[in-house]
């Protein structure tokens, strides 16, 4: 029997999960900020104490964390200089040279993780093809050297006009620096991100650099302290593209890891569409602040090349820091149980972005929150139970939640507590639906025909209405949602992803160039890969990213995973063309064509477990449920609705919406015209009648 | 329960879907469109209107200076193409500067969409093409027919068939006709998208047409803005400003009358119309002055025909901000992304911690033109715009933003991406330094850049920049941002405006402007 540990450390709380051949037992307890490895040893040993195992008993440990992350959003990365291109000081700075919001005359733009004086120039120049236009002044460089300890830089990312054509300036600076001072931390951006686009390439290179002496720190310590506690298998981590990496490569590009736990809750979604065998699904995980949204076709999640970090203004697109990296792609809302809902100037109701969190939290919770939340609407609307929430620790306050709906948004709106409650969920529901539509649209896909997963605490009480603006017809709500990620990692494969610039016309392709890259990338991929999964033979997928000559947005094409030959151009033409006209409806004949990247992707599965099965009681007598006056959505009147503890459901059995199915942390709202029935996997299934 | 309340709350729903719809037509265009200011930097516009031409919603992404120009063009496509010869799968296409967005550069491209066999909306789109031939972008022109190839008021698609012999034309007259044909045909294709989604959106909520939610959107609209509007006291405010000009400066003076839930501005005192490509279509003065009013009253009211129908803008004919036709326009937007700084300095006498002081304004594109070894077209040339800007002038409580556009809402290029376009090579982009007007708030800082042919070859600046005569001016006793510059490394001086050739060999050195101070500094 294998057993593996899986651990998500979170800003709250670091899950644990242990996995006993696909019996699983969970625990959370606090995170330890100052020292995260400390949650981590006390989670795992109480875990295994509990299971009466020994650490030596373990064979795989499977981790994420948002501690990279964590550093960026509270700037507490390494002191950090960037080496760059003379004149070319402020690429960081100057961004877009846009405003992510039109109308407002006062947004702040994302600080730049490295400040100017630490933005440090150096004579040299490589073109557009990679040739050298400026030999580089390597006397200039070692001349940085003095400016670096004076500074106390701990960490320099090297990031150079053009680097992705040709590292070689990029190579001799690090050189330089790895000679004259060894313990300084290097991240080129060749390395990190080898991609044309300036600003994202740099940022990439800079925020890699920033977190790294941080994450080195930690991966390094833990190690130590694993082996020291006897614990001698080996430690993946879980990469921000759902892939898991070694300690070794998380410990070099560790900003592949920012988003590994909403990864992993991604990964969750995808094993249980391979389980129903749900050709097309849509995660939704909604908690106290953002809604998080992703595609799956085939149980696998639409994968992105970018992420933006830290945006500054309450989660608006364009007002953080873009990232290049491999990652699932997901659209992030400002709306969740915290989300504050106010009266606009229209008359209407203007729900989040900004959110009360968990402190002070909602006004129903009773720890100071004053303005109403989508979870005091859901409090008053009766569907989330006001007593023994969260597993019993809290009641919660529905007259408080109704009394500051009514003053703060009936009393301007002409609205009692109850309407003004139904607006707030509904535009809630309808921005989540909007902003899942466009990101589907943007990518040729439809919402409709896709069953929906929910997760989240605030996800399954809001699921089944937003699953009726989508046009679906069919939800899962899961088991252990609350500790969902963890349960992701159990499931993820070990994997990397190298994408590289190399402009080329289809019409004039060098196969031979083409397939030298692909050859390099492989080689960067494997070593990697057999790493973390040896003696396993991955998957390989590779990937053109093309567009018309002229256009500045490519689209990814599907390669054959070997050498291409000449005969390969005029198939890779038509699957351009088609998944073109797939995206936008029309392709434009005649036009030329170019690739501007190749990606290349290695993946080897890890032997998966079994679902654990949920063992249902099929002895318990029958009984009346509980029932509670709920507010009915479309017409805003209360009816009398019935509870059930989902514990307690047995498989078979059949919920008539409008229902409530409540569990420790979350309540599933069923509405009018759903059923829900328990699946065999343990889950609750959702279905239109 | 009051079902008005709940009535209330489903309109509310379908405005927030309508704007989706626009949104989702707006992204269709920005990721399909050839020309790079397009999809680098969404200078484009969206918005669907209901069958008299009134615009219900319009997406955020998007430029100012479209803003109630391309709503205007609606109501001109219905005049002379009334509703009840439209059919299905009709397009219309225009780029005339006073029935479109003010210059022979947008096309703005007009679909009807039908629902249940009958039009329940139209769909309008505007987006900047590269090269439609003439002199060329720039304000060299000396009237609009030198500007490039003029495309009335037409159909360009009959039930669904498109009209090559207008393609062929358009293909014949641009230098970049790949580009070009391809923009047209990813206009067309965003207000498909945009009809599509608007018939699921009228299915879903058992719908017929948008007329009783279209009345809610206007009715809300207008209400909200009029509020805004009512809380300043009834007054008068004059502003004046000097700006460059082409070869003499050029004055523009605004008068704003506020009364009532009312907003007229008169541009009356204002320079008249000029030889050279600076002057401004009325509709575009209407689109900016509208933006400035907006972003300083009703931030968040979306833009319609009700919230625009709120601010009255005029101009004298023949002054430079309503030149008439054949005034050559083709530069507009130097002057009409000053306006903006003109409804400040208005409302500043009222509302003087709401509004910044003066920015650099105006984009600094540079526009370059010469031969290419890249094979970009049989003719092997090229013409490359890289947008870049100054700084924007302080806030009352916070520096302004350096290197960042406003009013218009574009996007700057990546350098990597402009070499991979063009034989340049930059040799400098980066922050320029003091350059930000002093006092309590700090305009934000303009840029210092230097670019050469990569090819050893002469190429051609089409030049239109302003704010290097007369600065960006700081309020309330901050000081002034530093003045913009061209010029050649050998010391040779450059004029801001008109096509000027770098010789091979040479770089090219710009300065942009810094935006002005606020405040005495402490």
């Amino acid at each position: 029997m294998r057993i593996r540990l899986a651990i998500d450390i979170g800003g709250t709380f670091t899950d644990v999960v242990l996995d006993r051949g696909g019996e699983r037992t969970s625990a959370k307890v606090l995170t330890t900020p100052s020292a995260p490895a400390d949650a981590v040893l006390n989670g795992i040993t109480g875990i295994l104490e509990a299971a009466g195992l020994q650490p030596g008993d373990v064979d795989l440990i499977l981790h994420g964390t948002t501690l990279a992350t964590n550093a960026i959003l509270e700037r507490k990365g390494a002191v950090t200089a960037l080496v760059t291109t003379e004149g070319f000081r402020d690429v960081l700075e100057i961004g877009y040279e846009t405003r992510y919001d039109q109308y407002d005359l006062n947004i702040e733009k994302p600080k730049p993780l490295i400040p100017r004086r630490l933005r440090l120039t150096v004579p040299e120049r490589i073109d557009v093809h990679g040739a050298v236009r400026l030999e580089l002044d390597e006397v200039a460089v070692r001349a940085l050297i003095a400016e670096l300890d004076e500074a106390g830089v701990q960490s320099v990312a090297i990031g150079l006009l053009h680097s992705y054509a040709n590292p070689d300036h990029e190579q001799r600076i690090a050189a330089i620096f790895a000679a004259e001072r060894p313990a300084l931390s290097l991240s080129l951006s060749s390395d990190v991100c080898p991609e044309i686009r300036e600003y994202e390439r740099l940022t990439t290179t800079a925020a890699n650099a920033y977190v790294r002496p941080l994450m080195a720190r930690y991966l390094g310590d833990l190690a130590t302290r694993l082996e020291a506690t006897g614990f001698h298998c080996p430690v993946l981590m879980m990469t921000s593209s759902g892939g898991l990496c070694t300690l070794k490569t998380a410990a070099e590009l560790p900003i592949r890891l920012v988003e590994s736990g909403p990864a992993g809750g991604a990964i969750l979604a995808a094993g249980i569409a391979k389980d129903l065998d749900l050709a097309r699904a849509l995660s939704f995980d909604m908690g106290g602040t953002t809604a998080k949204i992703c595609l799956l076709d085939g149980a696998r999640p639409q994968m992105a090349r970018e992420f933006e970090v830290d945006r500054s203004a309450r989660h608006t697109k364009g007002s953080g820091l873009p990232l290049r990296i491999p990652v699932i792609e997901m659209v992030e809302i400002g709306a969740g149980g915290g989300s504050i809902a106010r009266p606009n100037r229209m008359g209407g109701i203007q729900v989040g972005p900004d959110s009360a969190g968990s402190e002070p939290g909602p006004v129903a919770y009773g720890r100071g929150g004053t303005e109403p939340t989508v979870t005091d609407a859901d409090v008053v609307l009766g569907r989330i139970p006001a007593r023994g929430f969260a597993g019993g620790k809290l009641d919660l306050d529905r007259d408080a939640a109704a009394g500051a709906l009514l003053q703060r948004i009936g009393n301007a709106l002409g609205l009692d507590a109850v309407t003004a409650a139904v607006g707030t969920v509904e535009i809630v529901d309808e921005t989540m639906a909007n902003a899942a539509r466009m990101h589907a649209a943007e990518r040729g896909h439809a919402t409709a025909e896709r069953t929906l997963i929910a997760f989240g605490g605030a996800a399954p009480v809001h699921a089944c209405r937003l699953a009726q603006k989508l046009g679906i017809g069919r939800l899962i709500v899961p088991l252990d949602a609350g500790v969902g990620s963890a349960v992701g990692f159990l499931q993820a494969p070990v994997s990397f992803e190298r994408t590289h610039s190399l402009q080329m016309r289809l019409n004039a392709l060098d196969v031979e160039r083409v397939n030298a890259l692909f050859a390099e990338l492989r080689g960067e991929a494997v070593e990697v890969v057999a790493a973390g999964a040896p003696g396993v033979e991955p998957q390989e997928k590779r990937t053109a990213y093309m567009r018309y000559v002229g256009q500045g947005h490519e689209i990814p094409v599907d390669l054959p995973a070997r050498a291409l030959t000449p005969i390969d151009l005029d198939p890779l033409l038509a699957s351009f063309e088609e998944t073109y006209a797939r995206l936008f409806r029309r392709f434009i004949p005649g036009a030329d064509v170019e690739i501007l990247s190749w990606g290349l992707s290695l993946t080897a599965p890890v032997r998966q477990s079994p679902t654990s099965t949920h063992e249902a009681s099929t002895a318990r007598e029958d009984v009346q449920p509980r029932t509670l006056q709920v507010v009915d959505l479309e017409t805003s009147t209360a009816e009398t609705v019935p509870v059930y503890d989902r514990q307690a459901l047995r498989s078979g059995e059949r919920i008539a919406g409008p229902a409530l199915i409540a569990e420790t942390h979350t309540t599933t709202h069923v509405l009018r015209g759903y059923t829900a029935s328990l699946h065999p996997s343990g889950a609750l299934l959702i279905e239109v009648r | 329960m009051p079902n008005d309340a709940l009535a209330d709350i489903r309109f509310q729903v379908m405005w927030n879907r309508l704007i989706a719809v626009v949104e989702e037509q707006a992204a269709t265009l920005l990721r399909t469109a050839f020309s790079p200011i397009v999809r680098e930097c969404g200078d484009l516009s969206a918005g669907v209107f209901d069958p008299q031409g009134r615009m219900l919603a319009q997406a955020v992404t998007g430029t100012p200076g479209h803003v109630n120009s391309m709503a205007a063009a609606v109501g001109h496509f219905l005049k002379a193409f009334p509703l009840d010869g439209m059919n299905e799968g009709d397009i219309f296409i225009t780029n005339d500067p006073w029935m479109g967005t003010g210059h022979l550069n947008d096309f703005t491209l007009c679909t009807p969409c039908f629902h249940q066999g009958r039009i329940v909306a139209l769909f309008a789109c505007t987006s900047h093409l590269t090269d439609i031939g003439g002199v060329g972008v720039g304000p060299d022109g000396t009237d609009v027919h030198m500007e490039g190839l003029y495309i009335p008021l037409l159909k360009l698609a009959d039930r669904g068939r498109m009209d090559l012999a207008l393609l062929a034309m358009i293909r014949a007259n641009t230098r970049q006709p790949v580009e070009t044909e391809g923009d047209v045909y990813s206009l067309a294709a965003c207000n498909d998208v945009g009809c599509t989604r608007l018939k699921e959106m009228l299915t879903e909520f058992g719908l017929d047409d948008l007329d009783a939610v279209g009345a809610f959107i206007l009715e809300r609209s207008e209400a909200a803005v009029r509020t805004a509007i009512a809380a300043l006291p009834d007054d008068t405010w004059r502003y004046a400003m000097t700006v460059d000009g082409f070869d003499t400066p050029i004055e523009l003076v605004a008068t704003m009358r506020k009364a009532g839930g009312r907003i007229a501005v008169d541009y009356t005192g204002t320079s008249a119309q000029q030889a050279k490509g600076i002057n401004v279509p009325a509709t575009y003065t209407s689109a900016y002055t509208s933006f400035g009013l907006a972003c300083a009253l009703a931030p968040d009211v979306p833009n319609n025909a009700g919230s625009l129908g709120c601010y009255h803008v005029t101009a004298p004919l023949g002054s430079v901000l309503n030149a008439p036709y054949p005034a050559a326009v083709n530069a507009r937007h130097i002057i009409g992304q000053m306006l903006p700084d003109m409804v400040f300095g208005c409302l500043h006498q009222v509302l003087p911690d709401r509004v910044p002081a003066e920015g650099a304004s105006c984009l600094w594109n540079l526009t370059m033109r010469g031969r290419t070894d890249r094979a970009a077209n049989a003719a092997h040339l090229f013409t490359i715009t890289a947008v870049t800007n100054g700084g924007t002038g302080a806030r009352p409580t916070k520096d302004g933003l350096s290197a960042t556009a406003y009013p218009s809402g574009v996007k700057g290029t990546p350098v990597e991406i402009n070499e991979s376009v063009a034989p340049v090579l930059f040799w400098r982009k980066e922050l320029r330094p003091d350059s930000g007007g002093s006092g309590r708030y700090r305009g934000g800082l303009g840029q210092s850049i230097e670019i050469e042919s990569a090819i050893g070859a002469d190429f051609e600046l089409l030049a239109a920049f302003d704010r290097v005569r007369f600065p960006a001016r700081g309020r309330a006793g901050g000081g002034d941002g530093a003045p913009g510059s061209v010029s050649l490394d050998d010391g040779t001086k450059l004029a801001a405006k008109g096509v000027q050739t770098i010789p091979a060999g040479r770089r090219l050195l710009i300065e942009t402007p810094g935006g002005g101070g606020f405040g005495e500094p402490d």
